[in-house]
This record gives C-alpha cells, structure tokens and sequence, in this order.
C-alpha cells in the first residue's frame, strides 16, 4: 500500500472510542434491531403455530425442494461475498469484481424463485395471506425477508457499479464490509426461517 | 495511532470459506433428509432442527461476519440482543404452555 493510499485510508477512519469503525459499528447496531424485528415476527409465528388446534402441514402446501435450493443459493451469495471483501483485502480487484457479481447473481437468482414460489402459491394453489393464519403468517413473513433480500441486491447492484467504475481499491473498500454483514445476516435469518417454517 | 484504528480482524488468518461453504450446504441437506425422515416424530424432529439451524447461524455469524475475530465489545452488543429476543419468544410462549389463574 503506498503511502498516499495509507493516509486516505486513515483519513476515512477517523478514531473511534470502540476501535470499531465508525460504518461497521452503526452496520452492528443497526443489524441487532433488525434482529428484534425478526423475533417478533419469528415469536408471532411460534405462538400462533402452538396455540392453533390444527396447522396445516407446510411439506403439503409449501414446495420444500425448491426453497432448499433457494437456501442453497443464499449461502453461495454468502460465500462468494465473503470471498470479494477477502479479495479486496488482498488487493485482487479482478476477482473482487467476479465475487461481487456472483453475489448480486445469487441475490437476483434468490429473489426470482421467490417471486416464482409466490405467483405459485398465489395464483395457482390459491394460497393466499388471507386463506389461513398460516398464509398470513407465511407472507409475512417470507415477505419481509424478501424485501430485505432486495434491498440488500439493489446496494449489491450499487457496490458492483462502484467496483466496475474503479471506484473501490485496495485502500478504500469499507463499503464492501459493511454491506457484507447485512447479506450475511439475512442469509443467516433465511437459515431461521426455512427450518422454522418448512421444515418444522 | 494506526494500531487504534485496527479492528480485531483485521490481522487475523482468512478462515478456510470453502471449507464454512461445505459445512452449510451439507447441514442443509441433512436437515431436509433429517424433515422428511422424522416427519411424524416431533420431538426429535424440532430438537435436530434447532440444532442443525443454530449450527448453521452459528457458522455464518462466527466466520462470515467475522464475529469470532471482532472485539469483545462487539460480541456483547449482539449477545444482549440475541438475550432480549429469547426473552421475547420465551415469554410468548410461556403464555400460551403456564397454566393461568
């Protein structure tokens, strides 16, 4: 790293009283909310699934191969996410620029069997969030997750456009970090919810 | 100067991601066989989910996000929280399982 390099890397690090930088600090604090609101909603559905007289049984309404290959996907864009910011780090930009559009493939690839699970449900086996508690819970809460999964593939979009522009390098690529653990982390919810609602 | 501003991973030796990759994929894979096969026997059939998902989590969290190589300020920031939602979900469910007055 060249001398210029190291002093804008300091200048976009400014002390912090943790040690902890300030981006990646508000990423973990933002990121334990996010981790109540995914209680609450994982709470909700554990109440009403125990407190049900029946519940229907999800391997017979839900399409169990697929989402497992949905999961699958998920933690391919988790690896290879994983693999650009270590990319980064070693200052290989080429395959920092591979690995983070392997991710937003894997994302997009998450989102589209979604969509086509939901137009399934939906329009076909009329399995609607006003059918049953369990639609309702279902929705909302795959729903949420899918609108996380989103967003994280729109900034995806973002930090990739950034990386082909040469706007990230060696030096500065705290972005790829940061967002990083928001992917991570709803991968990590995904793990949740796919055992907690089509497996158990 | 510059040994404040370094965070705890950095320095740390890149986990082996591939091998975290494998462990994840395979966990799914037994998890799923582990569903169809216990289908109708609940209580192992949620105690081998649990596991497996919290293994998983576990997985990603320690190496993915590199919790294991972050501060310990940093750990106990995501612990109390991680408390606060068993808290919340054991309370919703103790509500429906305690017998009521």
């Amino acid at each position: 790293m060249s001398s210029i390099a190291v002093a804008e890397h300091h200048h976009a690090e400014p002390p912090s009283s943790t040690g902890i930088p300030h981006d990646k600090m508000g990423m973990w604090v933002f990121l334990c909310s996010e981790v109540m609101f995914f209680t609450g909603l994982i709470g909700a559905y554990l109440v009403l699934r125990f407190s049900s007289p029946s519940w229907p049984d999800p391997s017979k309404v839900l399409n169990i191969p697929l989402t497992a290959f949905n999961t699958f996907l998920l933690i391919c864009s988790s690896v290879t996410m994983v693999q650009a910011l270590a990319s980064a780090d070693r200052g290989d930009l080429r395959k920092m620029k591979l690995f983070l559009s392997l991710t937003l493939l894997f994302g997009a690839g998450f989102l589209s069997v979604q969509v086509y699970e939901y137009n399934k449900l939906l329009f076909h086996e009329h399995f609607t969030p006003s059918s049953s508690l369990f639609g309702s819970v279902f929705f909302t809460t795959t729903g949420f997750h899918g609108f996380h999964v989103f967003c994280g593939v729109v900034c995806m979009a973002y930090m990739t456009g950034k990386a082909f522009l040469g706007k990230l390098t060696q030096a500065h690529h705290e972005g790829i970090e940061t967002l990083g653990l928001y992917w991570h982390f709803v991968d990590l919810v995904w793990i949740i919810l796919f055992t907690i609602i089509y497996l158990f | 100067m510059d040994q404040e501003h370094k965070t705890a991973d950095q320095g740390h030796k890149t986990p082996n991601y591939m091998a975290i990759f494998y462990w994840l994929a395979g966990l799914t894979v037994v998890e799923v066989g582990w569903a169809t096969l216990l289908h109708d026997n609940r209580k192992p059939l949620i105690i081998g989910l649990v596991l497996f998902a919290g293994v998983k989590a576990l997985l990603v969290a320690l190496f993915f996000m590199h919790l294991k190589f972050e501060r310990k300020t940093l750990g106990l920031i995501v612990a109390s929280t991680l408390i606060l939602g068993v808290i919340l979900v054991s309370v919703g469910l103790a509500e429906h399982y305690l017998p009521r007055p």
